[in-house]
């Protein structure tokens, strides 16, 4: 492929999707950051709720596997 | 103590302090690569949530702004990753002049279709290199590759590009 074709294809890309002219961010976007940080920090990861089902599961099938966990507590 | 090293530790008023001054450049790159502003001003969020959540692995010796850069690269990616064919990179006629008239609507849509085909990382690349034309340097720094690695990539979306199109019935 010659430099000519992709000078070609550059130019018919430039024609049906321009470049974007207008970068300038509107908005403060911090408010938006500071409820993303607090709404993350208070999800429960997925993780800590498998780990959850897993111990009512169990608890469920060894009632008397709580005994044992109780006291380990 | 530096700002970035009260960031690494996890300071999150040095963390806002970072945010301030970057979220504008951040967003203008990742606008480039996604072309529509509300998925930009998203994907910008969340690229500095990633910041921050890797904070601890930031070294307040390198740059920054090139830091969050990579990261703002590869949301940018899963983004285009993620977004189904008919809404992925939707004409968002707020930012940037309209395409050519003189176009044929025909070719429009058959040039638009095969972009869209390419894979994420050719889009990517081939939108910053050949329709925004930013040096191949920044390109490569962003997506952590060496500038012959984004050349390669630009020839092989070309090629790419020109098959789609003469299966489409165009010929470039």
């Amino acid at each position: 492929m010659s430099q000519l074709e992709e000078k070609r294809m550059k130019e018919l890309l430039q024609s049906v999707r321009p470049p974007v002219t207008d970068l300038e961010l509107r908005d403060d976007l911090w408010p938006r950051m500071l409820r993303e940080l607090d709404w993350r920090h208070s999800r429960i990861p997925g993780l800590d709720w498998t780990l959850f089902a897993a111990l009512v599961i169990c608890v469920l099938l060894f009632p008397k596997a709580m005994l044992g966990l109780l006291y380990h507590l | 103590m530096e700002r970035l090293e009260r960031f690494a530790q996890g300071d999150v008023d040095a963390f806002e302090s970072l945010f301030r001054q970057f979220q504008a450049p951040v967003y203008g790159w990742i606008l480039r690569i996604v072309r529509n502003s509300a998925s930009a001003e998203d994907l910008t969020v969340e690229t500095f949530w990633r910041i921050y959540r890797s904070r601890a692995r930031f070294d307040p010796q390198r740059s920054f702004e090139a830091w969050a850069r990579r990261i703002a690269t590869n949301v940018a990616l899963d983004h285009l990753r993620s977004a189904r064919p008919e809404v992925e990179l939707a004409a968002d006629l707020s930012n940037g002049p309209m395409p050519d008239p003189a176009i044929q609507r025909d070719l429009r849509d058959k040039v638009q279709t095969a972009f869209r085909q390419l894979p994420p990382k050719f889009q990517a690349v081939a939108t910053l290199a050949l329709i925004e034309e930013l040096p191949y340097e920044e390109i490569a720094e962003a997506f952590n590759l060496s500038v012959g690695g984004v050349k390669s990539r630009v020839f092989r979306a070309v090629r790419m590009l020109r098959k789609k199109l003469k299966r489409l019935g165009y010929e470039v």
